[in-house]
């Protein structure tokens, strides 16, 4: 088990491989549809994201005695981010990306010129990983809706999969490739 | 029918928050069968502490609460425009108070509407018998294994699949490859042989209501369902697609009749969130049994 812990330095993240679990610890930036569409389209960031974690999810997030609560936060499927997800990393020097199903080769690409990551996430497991939560720091492009919103969480210990490094390896690719062979034994 | 809402309230509550026993116990046995260290083990573990965890808290286990699906079986005169509206008070309820995520989108405008209701949601299927009983049953299915569901009209030259029963499990292999992780893997299918396009893919969804120890009463789709599932372990796709020994949990196949001219085989997929409950009433009214 890899503790993976800000600052997320391109070091450090060159330093992960396909493969290794980690327990992610510090802060990281939510986004899907409509925060990778407005950034692609030449939106500004309301945060500085160079060296951050961006993570596809979208959470249940209530307001309690005036404080926000996380109520489910896990992963959302991440292939529909695939069109803009190498140019945002490139061009805000993300460090890494959080989600589910993995990601194609543009993104695998861009993580391996930038020094970025893609961390598999636990799918459905909603409670588990809004319980790594600990604090919700703020939010921003509240106009996209609260799931579409940029949340900044605080995170510690959220367990997670390396399933792309930056040195080109894929676990996706590599378990589809495996995979087809065997159905070839099977048929 | 008295106590109708309440009664439907508690339905999803516990659909959302609570696997049925016999999909808990099939998780845990396979969890135990993942080597000891591996990305495989990982994922498992932490899926058995979030079933766990979401039935502690009494909230959502998965944050996609999915499409809401009801599966009605009735007496001859039984109200199913009461019926309807109950349920539809009740998800615009259950939605509020956070049981229920809110997941329902104007494929036009892409406005959510907010409180789970719109054409075709929640979505009702009604059924008459000649028993005194109503038998309700509602089967929560998240959006990421809906999307790789997949339909197949044999013969089918890509995969190599004639019209017949090893055309079949050609097919829903080739279906369990192309899903990989996305679905939310290990997984459960739900098949229908023949059919039209519309109600093959119902009575795919309509397979998910079997237990996961239910064996078909046909021999030759027993047999397909293991092997199914024997076959589609030795894929290696594992949890997530991390890799590993368990790619499927169960297979559950039935049959519809076909048109000469058409040969459907349909796959519904759905993720280790296997969100199904349902209870029986009796003719007043009162819950005289959880069927899951």
């Amino acid at each position: 088990m890899i503790q993976l812990v800000e600052p997320f330095t391109e070091e450090k993240i060159r330093a992960l491989k396909q493969g290794d679990m980690v327990r992610l610890s510090g802060m990281v930036y939510t986004g899907r549809d409509a925060v990778h569409k407005y950034l692609h389209e030449g939106g500004k960031p309301p945060v500085n994201l160079e060296n951050q974690i961006i993570y596809h999810c979208g959470p249940v997030v209530i307001k309690e005695k005036g404080k926000w609560v996380v109520k489910a936060a896990g992963p959302t499927t991440s292939a529909r981010e695939e069109p803009y997800q190498g140019d945002i990393i490139e061009k805000f020097k993300i460090r890494a990306v959080i989600g589910k199903g993995g990601m194609g080769p543009k993104t695998l690409e861009a993580c391996k010129k930038v020094g970025c990551v893609y961390l598999h996430a636990i799918g459905g497991a909603a409670q588990v990983l809004a319980e790594c939560v600990t604090e919700v720091v703020g939010v921003h492009l509240e106009e996209f809706g609260s799931p579409e919103a940029i949340w900044a969480f605080r995170v510690k210990d959220f367990p997670a999969v390396v399933t792309m490094d930056a040195h080109g390896n894929s676990l996706h690719a590599t378990v589809l490739e495996q995979s087809k062979e065997r159905l070839k034994q099977l048929v | 029918m008295r106590n109708l809402k309440s009664n439907l309230l508690e339905l999803i509550r516990r659909t959302s928050a609570e696997l049925p026993d016999d999909v808990v116990h099939t998780i845990a046995r396979s969890a135990k069968q993942e080597q000891q260290g591996s990305n495989a083990q990982y994922a498992m573990n932490i899926i058995v502490n979030n079933i766990d965890m979401a039935k502690l808290k009494s909230a959502p286990l998965c944050q996609d609460t999915g499409s809401i699906l009801f599966f009605v079986t009735a007496p001859k005169g039984f109200d199913q425009l009461a019926f309807e509206k109950a349920a539809r008070d009740t998800v615009a309820e259950a939605t509020a108070k956070g049981y229920l995520r809110q997941n329902s989108v104007d494929s036009l405008t892409g406005k959510n509407t907010g409180n789970n209701l719109g054409p075709g949601s929640p979505s009702l299927h009604f059924h008459q018998h000649r028993g005194s009983r109503v038998d309700v049953r509602l089967i929560l299915k998240g959006g990421g294994c809906e999307n790789v569901g997949a339909q197949y009209s044999l013969p089918d030259t890509r995969i190599n699949a004639n019209r017949d029963m090893d055309g079949v499990r050609k097919a829903i292999l080739d279906a369990v490859i192309q899903a990989q992780g996305k679905g939310c893997g290990p997984g459960i299918l739900g098949v229908c042989i023949g059919g039209d396009r519309a109600t093959s893919y119902v009575h795919s969804k309509e397979q998910l209501l079997r237990t996961m120890e239910d064996a078909n009463p046909d021999r030759t789709l027993a047999a397909l369902e293991k092997d199914i599932v024997v076959s589609a372990n030795k894929l290696g796709i594992g949890p997530m697609g991390f890799g590993g020994a368990t790619t499927l949990l169960g297979c559950k196949i039935g049959l519809l009749n076909r048109l000469p001219a058409s040969y459907f085989v349909s796959i519904s997929y759905m993720c280790w969130a296997y969100r199904r409950q349902g209870f029986v009433l009796n003719s007043s009214g009162k819950i005289v049994e959880w069927l899951y």
